[in-house]
């Protein structure tokens, strides 16, 4: 329900948005055609293999819009390496064959425009918002950030040094929160298994990921995320071996088709 | 094919005195057959030795030595240094008081399903640390086979504490020890313990003050490769333990946390825990390489 709802918002919010964008919705919504066009001049037509680094909490959705592109134009093979964004963005920078990046934060991005890898400006093609992950049922009657800081509740975060971390961080100072978790977990989805585990009794993650983890955990949402939004940019890399297939790809993550499988993930449009 | 490694065996022998005829009275046995090393053999074996030690050289060529000394002395080093020494010390105390007599039992004691219970007992050697970590939450986590009851009947939860750090590290060390022990006690001649055994000592005393002092090298090296082993481990204490600043974050974790956002203070720590590792391995060389 409440999925459906936010999802319903999104698509306003986004064809509000397209109608000032007017290049982005004519790309979106002849794809291959446009795409191809402003590539090697072979227009009409997208083929070959196509690379993508993206960020791991973009792998379900990334996933279901790799299997439409490769439908909607035969003869392309999408690839797909899901990562951390800091781990991705080195690989780039360190000569890895790929044609488009989808990165979790602006930061790890901007590692790969400052070293010139990338081709064009990055886009942010949708926002990330924290939510707090609870056990099923949510027998702590967990209901606010505040709760988390009750004495005896379990509850992990996401290291400072991650985005995930850093994101939490700023929420609890936008409520001058003051939590102590039981751990600092490596990345999101080791702080989300720690709450599916029940090992942990709570969690600070992204909103994608207690979407993604189905009814294993609960999520409560909290006003303070407002003031720890991700957003998420994507880019045409400037080694890209597949120049036209690349710009259909952003074409299609970018399309009203690829944010409806995007904001049904979870994520917020832009 | 085989011709040169008939030829090899046969030169080396010979040529060994006429090359250093010095040599002939330290003959040892354990010094190998000769000085002179053949270069199909000396070739790989630099290449073996750069590729080992290259990776490490590196490290040190990329150190940063002048933010070394704040890097080090900062109080989170500090602490996570302090917690890796303590918790590689009690995994190894627990590794000992469960892995003698286990390697004992290995050794000594003829049953059906000794080569199965070898083999798993030494399975945390090949297996990937972090799948130890995983086994280790299903057992004893709070909600785990074992832990569930832990947490039920005594309140006691190991994940996220500092015992569950010593936990995770003793399950990945304690098969060094074993194995260096076992192998220490086959090699010990059994007829101490059977004239012991003659002379009216029970089969346990004849292990405390026949069998113990006899393999005590083999324990001490075994003990020095747990300790070394559990001072590394980062895949099953992040797993099973959490990381927490002072209570469950070794160096390892916070080497790779570092790495995320300040790669040169994950060059002082990892240097420091080179460091430590080279010396613990350095200084049990001798008495490993006598113990083999």
């Amino acid at each position: 329900m409440r999925a459906a709802a936010v999802g319903a918002v999104a698509l306003l919010a986004l064809s509000a948005c397209s109608s000032s964008d007017d290049s982005s919705s004519t790309t979106a919504d002849s794809t291959a055609s446009g795409a191809a066009a402003g590539s090697s001049g072979t227009p009409g037509q997208v083929s070959g293999a196509v690379t993508v680094f993206a960020a791991a909490s973009l792998k379900e959705s990334f996933t279901t819009l790799g299997a439409r592109f490769e439908k909607e134009h035969p003869g392309t093979k999408v690839t797909f390496s899901f990562g951390g964004s800091d781990s991705l963005a080195a690989g780039i920078t360190g000569g890895a064959p790929a044609d488009v990046f989808a990165s979790a934060s602006p930061k790890t991005m901007k590692i790969v425009t400052d070293a010139g890898d990338a081709s064009g400006t990055p886009t942010v093609f949708v926002r990330n918002q924290l939510e707090i992950a609870t056990l099923p049922g949510n027998p702590d009657k967990i209901s606010s950030l505040g709760d988390l800081t009750r004495p005896g509740l379990k509850v992990v975060l996401c290291d400072k040094e991650v985005p995930c971390g850093a994101a939490a961080q700023k929420a609890l100072a936008a409520g001058g929160l003051k939590l102590t978790p039981v751990s600092y977990e490596q990345d999101v989805k080791a702080a989300l298994t720690k709450v599916e585990l029940k090992e942990a009794d709570a969690a600070v993650v992204y909103r994608t990921d207690v979407h993604a983890a189905g009814d294993k955990v609960e999520g409560v949402p909290f006003p303070e995320s407002a003031n720890a939004v991700n957003d998420y940019p994507i880019v045409q890399l400037k080694d890209a071996g597949n120049v036209g297939a690349a710009k259909a790809f952003i074409a299609l993550v970018r399309s009203a088709e690829g944010q409806k499988v995007l904001t049904g993930a979870g994520f917020l449009a832009p | 094919m085989t011709s040169p490694v008939g030829k090899h065996d046969a030169p080396a022998e010979r040529d060994a005195p006429s090359v250093a005829p010095g040599d002939r009275p330290r003959r040892r046995v354990r010094r190998g057959t000769g000085r002179v090393a053949p270069l199909p053999l000396l070739a790989p074996a630099l290449i073996g030795v750069a590729f080992l030690v290259l990776p490490l050289a590196a490290l040190l060529v990329r150190a940063p030595w002048r933010s070394l000394p704040a890097l080090l002395t900062s109080a989170e080093v500090w602490q996570a240094l302090q917690l890796s020494l303590v918790c590689a010390t009690a995994a190894t105390a627990v590794s000992l008081v469960v892995g003698v007599p286990l390697a004992w039992l290995l050794a000594r004691v003829d049953f059906p399903g000794r080569g199965l219970l070898r083999a798993l007992v030494t399975l945390p050697l090949v297996l990937p640390p972090v799948v130890g970590g995983v086994a280790l939450l299903m057992a004893l986590g709070r909600n785990g086979v074992v832990g569930r009851w832990l947490d039920s009947w005594f309140g006691v939860t190991l994940p996220f504490t500092t015992a569950g750090v010593v936990v995770a590290e003793a399950f990945v060390a304690l098969p060094f020890l074993v194995i260096s022990v076992e192998g220490t006690l086959r090699a010990a001649d059994p007829r101490y313990e059977e004239a012991a055994a003659t002379l009216g000592a029970s089969r346990f005393t004849a292990f405390r003050r026949v069998t113990l002092p006899l393999i005590a090298p083999g324990i001490a090296a075994g003990a020095v490769l747990a300790w070394a082993r559990a001072l590394g481990e980062f895949g099953a204490t992040i797993t099973f333990a959490g990381n927490f600043p002072g209570r469950t974050q070794t160096m390892p974790l916070a080497v790779y946390l570092a790495l995320q956002s300040d790669p040169e203070a994950a060059i002082a720590l990892s240097l420091v825990l080179l460091a430590v590792s080279v010396a613990v391995l350095a200084g049990l060389r001798d008495r490993w390489t006598g113990a083999r």
